[in-house]
């Protein structure tokens, strides 16, 4: 389990590595939120390209990060959703909160 | 009906056990032949039952989650998981989606996620007693169905 962040033009982009639980978000949020404190970036945007499983916590996750960048009117991109992260994203409403782009790769496979 | 298989399991209510219990779930279930998407909905389902347990169940305390699991030849899973922790006061409301009580971000999307990810959610809770979640889950591949 782990978070690589990059910071690039204004976008801070964290890649989340691992399942999404509520055993392991609490350190992916801290993690997550101690850079995006520092930086204030326009944009945060949450790459879920190697989350092979999420569930609710990774909602509660998106959630909180979506009301710390409010703080400063920045923007939370999801990107790399797999279907299920997608399924949970949309039950959950929070689709009208973030902007969200799927895996590349999907479309291109068919 | 009778059922084909049947496991049970017990662990501590640690947090690490969350996602052992929902592999071990899956590994059962893998028995039907479930197509990916329905698997992921199980351990999710799973996920979030076993994380009431150890989160509102038992809360600040340690105790012992169970689960049964029971195959059926028509391709159903029925999965039980069990605490004996607080118990829910409201089953009505908890059951409410963005209803929680447990702070810390929890969504508070727990039964919702389950209601949406299986074909039937069952909770039967009593004060001080506990709490048990029933998940029934048709993991019938499509096409199959009339073989």
């Amino acid at each position: 389990m782990g978070v690589r962040l990059l910071l690039r033009e204004e976008t801070l982009t964290a890649r989340i590595v691992g399942e999404i639980d509520h055993h392991t978000a609490r350190a992916v949020r801290e993690e997550i939120d101690s850079a995006a404190q520092k930086v204030k970036p326009l944009r945060l945007c949450l790459d879920f390209t190697e989350v092979p499983f999420m569930d609710s916590s990774g909602v509660g996750l998106i959630l909180g990060r979506y009301r710390l960048m409010q703080m400063w009117q920045g923007r939370v991109i999801l990107c790399g959703l797999s279907p299920q992260v997608e399924k949970l994203v949309e039950i959950s409403g929070l689709n009208r909160l973030v902007t969200m782009e799927r895996r590349e790769n999907d479309e291109s496979h068919e | 009906m009778k059922a084909m298989n049947e496991m049970s399991v017990s662990f501590l209510s640690v947090s690490a056990n969350e996602s052992f219990a929902r592999a071990v779930v899956a590994a059962f279930a893998s028995q039907l032949d479930p197509t990916i998407d329905q698997l992921a909905d199980l351990k999710t389902a799973v996920s979030e039952a076993v994380t009431n347990a150890i989160v509102h169940g038992y809360r600040e305390t340690l105790g012992t989650v169970y689960i049964t699991a029971k195959l059926y030849e028509t391709g159903k899973i029925v999965v039980r998981v069990r605490d004996k922790g607080v118990g829910i006061p409201d089953v009505e409301k908890a059951m409410e989606p963005l209803f929680t009580t447990g702070g810390e971000e929890r969504a508070g999307l727990g039964f919702a996620v389950m209601q949406s990810f299986c074909d039937k959610v069952a909770v039967r809770s009593a004060l001080g007693k506990g709490t048990t979640v029933t998940l029934h889950k048709s993991l019938l591949r499509r096409g199959r169905e009339h073989e």
